[in-house]
């Protein structure tokens, strides 16, 4: 159990940078998970802590201690990767008792700790059976027992469920949730998945090109993204993203259309500035069919759309418009089935509205 | 209905039995010189000699053994023990050491970027190209200088030469079949890269390696053209090469040749056996999706 530092750490091959120096602080027992689109620098900046990649430049600190010069086996981490990396040669008893027996360790305690962490993922009636013979789902719990059994300062993930089908997936993600509750270990969670980020993390790191773009529990990066990139990468649908101009109390978008300034906003916009009004899927919805619309009438826009195209989803649909020539994306609550063609009143809940400096595409309000 | 199907599955049988004939006759046409010259390591020369010539055996002997050997009434004055010895430790000494360079090599090609690495696989390559009898005369005129003609040391350098750039590419292939994060792992559970080496890539190598083995173990046993010009007696000289002993002026001993080819063959014959399950079992199965 240790926090984990990173001082602007970069990571360049020859003259190409892929990490450009970043900062991050993982406390102790927390679970942060690193997303970003795939070549944003999460996977390596990972590796780094690892021990498994150089660190070009910066500090990596694991508990107290500089690990830059350390080999991964100094480290006293443990690693879950993308595909499982089980010993194929060796039963899952031996795959999970390798590093103990490597450090070591008398057998008696050996047999002791692969039976608890056995015990743990339901990994018992298995122990003498090779990789080959588990399915999918039976190899990622065993990657992850021979994380476990060694009791390391954090545990690092690398993509650990991008191999399994949707609905393993989900298991997973609810089992490696329950392992962290158990074990309380400092976790470093690669993924590019948002939902995994969503659900899983204490604090999501978002990445891009080899930057931090934001820190922040779920809620926050959800609520309050600082661009329009996590913006869009949070989320799913993505938000919708509506250039427009500021005129008065209103943003004028592409055709003339004119939706109010979200009030909040209102001191923090300049007349004639060029922004992007972010507006997510579930903010936008048939009048008496939305989700937790303000009561405020300030705080609600009103707007006639033409449905492009429906999607039920059985207690809600998506909804396929579009504003000032843009594609939009809403969302219904609720059973009713809607035609393409229709022309309904939407609702916009401009409470949840988030505007952006088109110039630089950082958002206008500071969470 | 019934005749159609019938009729597609006498069809089927045809092509099956086809399919088997023309196997056989191939492998006959293979096994043929090699079977023939088995049966004639057991019969007298008298029979092999014979016009026209006796198909089926009518008498099985070892008399020829004997002979080359030196038991019985009949005696070759051949040191197949001493050219069989030199075999032995000539193909050993220089498999072992090509496997360990090849091992080595293999593995810094599959896992290691450094300089020029393309280039000097190619070269590799281009070199095993070359056919060895190209570069017998070089090699002669700069064995004589070192007095390495008529050595088993000379030989050996000479096989572990013609090994290497194969027995590399072959490892090479085996070694990045596995994947890098087996060994990283390795690592990350507290390994030494030398540790993950042995520990966790070596054993998933072993087939390839063992494949490898085979391949060198029988071109330096059954080489012949570089031998005959390197060696001399009993010092060096090789089984292959012995059997021109069988040669005299105006005659040939074929009875006493093909006795000794089977002496040949048979080592090698065991070999492959001994490694066949290594050869065919593909042990990187199962420990990473595919």
């Amino acid at each position: 159990m240790a926090s984990i530092k990173l001082n602007k750490v970069v990571k360049a091959y020859g003259k190409v940078k892929v990490v450009h120096g970043i900062d991050l602080d993982i406390g102790h027992n927390e679970f942060v998970v690193l997303v970003g689109p795939s070549g944003c620098g999460k996977s390596t900046t990972l590796r780094m802590i690892a021990g498994l990649e150089d660190i070009s430049g910066g500090e990596v600190l694991i508990g107290d201690r500089i690990v830059n010069d350390l080999p991964p086996r100094k480290r006293n981490i443990s690693m879950v990767f993308q595909n499982y990396a089980l010993y194929p040669h060796m039963s899952v008893g031996d795959n999970l008792g390798f590093g103990l027996k490597i450090a070591g360790q008398s057998p008696k305690v050996i047999a002791e700790r692969v039976d608890e962490a056995a015990g743990m993922l339901g990994l018992s009636e298995l122990l003498d059976r090779t990789p080959a013979e588990l399915s999918g789902g039976q190899r990622q719990r065993v990657a992850m027992g021979r994380a476990i059994v060694r009791h390391p300062d954090a545990f690092l993930f690398d993509e650990p469920l991008s191999n399994l089908d949707a609905k393993l997936r989900g298991q997973m993600r609810a089992e490696i949730k329950k392992l962290h509750q158990t074990v309380r270990t400092t976790i470093v969670y690669v993924t590019h998945d948002q939902i995994e980020a969503m659900t899983l993390a204490d604090r999501i790191v978002v990445m891009r090109d080899g930057h931090i773009e934001q820190v922040g529990t779920p809620m926050q990066v959800f609520n309050h993204p600082v661009n329009t990139f996590v913006a869009s990468f949070i989320g799913s649908p993505p938000m919708n993203q509506l250039p427009g101009r500021i005129e008065g109390a209103n943003v004028v978008l592409a055709d003339d259309s004119r939706v109010p300034v979200p009030p909040r906003l209102m001191d923090r916009v300049s007349e004639g500035q060029a922004v992007i009004l972010g507006i997510r899927p579930d903010d936008i919805s048939p009048l008496g069919h939305g989700l937790g619309m303000p009561e405020d009438a300030e705080q609600v826009a009103t707007l006639e759309l033409r449905v492009d195209l429906a999607e039920p989803l059985g207690m809600e649909s998506l909804i396929y418009t579009s504003i000032a020539g843009q594609e939009v994306q809403a969302k219904l609550y609720g059973p009713r089935i809607v035609q393409p063609g229709e022309v309904l009143t939407f609702q916009v809940a401009l409470a949840r509205a988030h505007l952006f400096d088109a110039a630089s595409s950082r958002a206008l309000e500071v969470a | 209905m019934s005749t159609i199907a019938s009729r597609a599955q006498v069809r089927r049988r045809i092509r099956a039995v086809g399919l088997w004939l023309t196997t056989f006759l191939l492998m006959i046409i293979i096994c043929l010189p090699g079977l023939w010259v088995v049966l004639s390591a057991f019969r007298p020369n008298r029979e092999i000699l014979a016009k026209p010539p006796i198909w089926v055996p009518e008498q099985l002997t070892l008399n020829n053994f004997g002979k080359i050997f030196g038991f019985g009434a009949e005696q070759v004055g051949i040191p197949v023990l001493a050219y069989f010895t030199n075999s032995m430790i000539i193909a050993m000494t220089s498999t072992v050491i090509a496997l360990i360079i090849g091992v080595g090599g293999g593995y810094a090609f599959a896992r290691f970027r450094f300089r020029f690495k393309n280039g000097l696989f190619l070269g590799l390559m281009l070199f095993r190209a070359v056919p060895g009898i190209a570069l017998s005369l070089p090699i002669f005129i700069l064995w004589s200088r070192l007095g390495l003609i008529d050595a088993q040391l000379g030989l050996i350098i000479v096989y572990v030469s013609l090994n290497v750039p194969f027995t590399i590419w072959l490892i090479d292939g085996f070694f990045r079949q596995i994947p890098i994060s087996l060994s990283e792992a390795a690592q990350v559970d507290g390994c030494t890269r030398w540790q993950a080496f042995w520990r966790i890539e070596f054993p998933l190598a072993r087939s390839g390696i063992a494949a490898a083995g085979v391949f060198a173990f029988l071109t330096s046993w059954n080489e012949y053209a570089l031998a005959s010009q390197l060696t001399r007696t009993t010092d060096s000289k090789t089984l292959p090469v012995g059997l021109m002993d069988f040669t005299a002026q105006f005659t040939i001993d074929w009875a006493g040749m093909s006795a000794m080819a089977v002496i040949i063959i048979v080592p090698a014959l065991i070999l492959t056996f001994l490694v066949q399950k290594h050869l065919i079992s593909g042990l990187t199965f199962g420990g990473v999706k595919g």
